[in-house]
């Protein structure tokens, strides 16, 4: 089959550098954002003695010991753990033909919960303390990691599962999502029971999800994870854009569907439970990640999931600071802020008619 | 012969969807499929895609087995526009772009641009090329869809019910499209649809199926009204306006 030859599209080229253009502007917002985060709290700093502590001349030791021991961990645990919640959510989405998917939706982070907390009092991969500002004290990341992940791949197996017998129902999806997740935040209760108070206080306290709990060592685990994750969901961006197209569409594109929807929904839950062990369930933020981008970015998968990461960054961060700052001294679990936002979005998103 | 198919059966659980079917589609030669619902035609069509295995018989894509070709070499000789094309926030170039997916290796090269500019022209779609997917009718989506399918270069076209959510401007649109391609550019071409007036229009030829089984398969001058009535099992009449075939149901 032949056709005259065609020639580069100038007008398609131009619309191309304007999306890599917005990446590269929602990255500078999201260093701007880091750096705002990092210089406000219970104590305020100037942004130019930030950027000399970071740059590694000392400032005071006071700044140096507020930026790398407290801040900074916490900065880079909400990027990660938006980065990464969001892209989580995109590619379910994606590979699920179902826009409300989520982590968080799908019942995948509580059952990821449930699972670090099943590590934690039943297999000793943690302890209780009593002081709220670092409510459990993981000892062995691994394990927990690996625990949460196996609940979380039992959910998502569920969830597949129930897509691949109601083909093309995004409300049973749903509904299944909230079974699972009613499930296993019973079996965290359950754990809950036997827990003495101070443990009891310690678990609540925990499942509210917060970003300081992590050190630079689960820190490491969980970017390197996220990040690993990331690169493969982008290298199969062209994948999950024919299955955006319909799954007979991409079969015949010579997509191998099934396993691209394997390996996607379990890297998503791989990332979903490593965060979801180290800072607790976040809620909505794989919601609203993706969703946000698609609308300052369209559907694109090349862009989105590259937009989603920077978007899912921006927002945990903006919330872990507006939660750090708004009845300063006191600290709101960045959870509950995500969940005021997030909750009403998700009503929108089902009043208005999801699209995807 | 481009497209050979010999002796497809398949069943779905115990029940016995496709037996034996056989036929050939020549280059530039539109087949179109006809039947009652569910007798088949859209399993044959994924049977013929490889979206589906047979459980028997083969389907030769100028001379190579398809069973023996991966997923994207198949996809490179093969080409499938489904019943409903998904809309998005994507633009139009890009869903078509999406049709070089078996070629791009890492990133998009200059040639896959090319291509699909090369089909937007031909197709004369040059005004839709940067809209959204969501921002158009069901007529234009389908042709996007087509266009996406020609991106791949196929050596067959594949075309399940193209026209069935479409007015009769859009139908009227899209089947002259397929068409002008498919005689332009020497693809063989199988079709499924309902609309009979359409099929004895502009197909080449006409295979109407029975039970799972070819009933007929034959140039459409040789379609009877007896032929018909035994396939759809209503009385008809075939008559001639203006020089074109029409079936009356009496």
């Amino acid at each position: 089959m032949h056709f005259e030859k065609g020639e580069i599209p100038v007008d398609y080229i131009k619309y191309i550098s304007r999306k890599n253009a917005f990446i590269i502007v929602a990255f500078l917002l999201l260093c701007f954002s880091a750096a705002i985060s990092l210089s406000v709290g219970s104590v305020s700093y100037m942004l130019k003695d930030i950027f000399k502590t970071l740059l590694g001349v000392h400032v005071s030791k006071t700044l140096d010991a507020v930026i790398f021991n407290i801040r900074l961990p916490q900065v880079i645990a909400a990027i990660v753990a938006g980065a990464g919640l969001a892209v989580a959510g995109a590619v379910m989405q994606s590979v699920l033909g179902n826009p409300l998917a989520s982590p968080f939706t799908l019942g995948i982070a509580q059952a990821a919960a449930f699972g670090a907390a099943f590590s934690v009092m039943v297999l000793g991969a943690g302890f209780m303390r009593s002081s709220t500002a670092d409510a459990v004290a993981i000892v062995r990341p691994g394990l927990t990691t690996m625990v949460a992940f196996i609940a979380s791949m039992v959910a998502t197996g569920a969830v597949v599962l129930i897509a691949q017998v109601r083909r093309g129902s995004p409300d049973v999806m749903i509904l299944a999502g909230v079974a699972i997740g009613s499930l296993c935040s019973a079996g965290t209760m359950f754990l809950q029971y036997f827990a003495d108070d101070t443990q009891l206080a310690s678990i609540v306290f925990w499942t509210f999800g917060d970003l300081a709990r992590a050190g630079w060592k689960e820190l490491g685990i969980m970017a390197a994870i996220t990040f690993s994750c990331i690169c493969f969901f982008v290298a199969n961006a062209w994948n999950y854009n024919a299955i955006d197209s319909g799954e007979e569409t991409a079969i015949s594109l010579g997509v191998n569907v099934r396993l691209v929807r394997f390996m996607g929904m379990s890297l998503a839950s791989l990332a979903t439970a490593v965060i979801i062990a180290f800072v607790g369930v976040i809620g909505f933020v794989g919601l609203i990640g993706p969703h946000m981008a698609r609308r300052l970015i369209g559907d694109d998968n090349r862009y989105l999931l590259l937009g989603s990461c920077i978007i899912g960054g921006i927002l945990l961060l903006a919330a872990d600071t507006a939660a750090r700052t708004m009845l300063a001294p006191r600290v709101l679990p960045v959870a509950v802020l995500t969940s005021f936002v997030g909750a009403p979005v998700f009503l929108y998103l089902l009043v208005k008619g999801y699209r995807r | 012969m481009i497209l050979k198919v010999k002796g497809i059966n398949f069943k779905y659980k115990s029940r016995s969807v496709l037996k034996d079917v056989s036929f050939e589609v020549g280059p530039g030669e539109l087949l179109a499929i006809l039947g009652p619902n569910g007798v088949g035609k859209t399993t044959l069509l994924r049977c013929l895609n490889a979206a589906l295995k047979p459980e028997g018989g083969s389907v030769f894509v100028d001379g190579k087995d398809l069973s023996d070709l991966s997923r994207s070499e198949i996809a490179k000789n093969l080409a499938y526009v489904a019943q409903r094309a998904e809309q998005g926030r994507l633009t139009a170039f890009d869903a078509i772009l999406l049709g070089r997916k078996p070629y791009i290796g890492w990133r998009v090269g200059e040639d896959d641009l090319k291509k699909a500019d090369a089909v937007i022209r031909a197709l004369k779609l040059e005004s839709l090329s940067l809209r959204f997917l969501d921002e158009m009718s069901g007529g234009e989506l389908q042709k996007v869809s087509i266009a996406r399918a020609l991106v791949q270069d196929p050596k067959v076209l594949l075309l399940d019910e193209p026209t069935s959510s479409l007015d009769l401007k859009n139908q009227q649109e899209v089947l002259r499209t397929i068409r002008h391609i498919v005689s332009g550019h020497g693809m063989s071409t199988v079709m499924t649809m309902h609309d009979i007036n359409s099929a004895l229009r502009f197909a080449d030829k006409i295979l109407f199926m029975k039970d799972g089984k070819i009933f007929s398969a034959s140039e459409r001058a040789r379609i009877s009204a007896s032929m018909i009535e035994e396939v759809y099992g209503i009385p008809v009449e075939l008559g001639e306006i203006k020089g074109y075939p029409v079936v009356l149901p009496v």
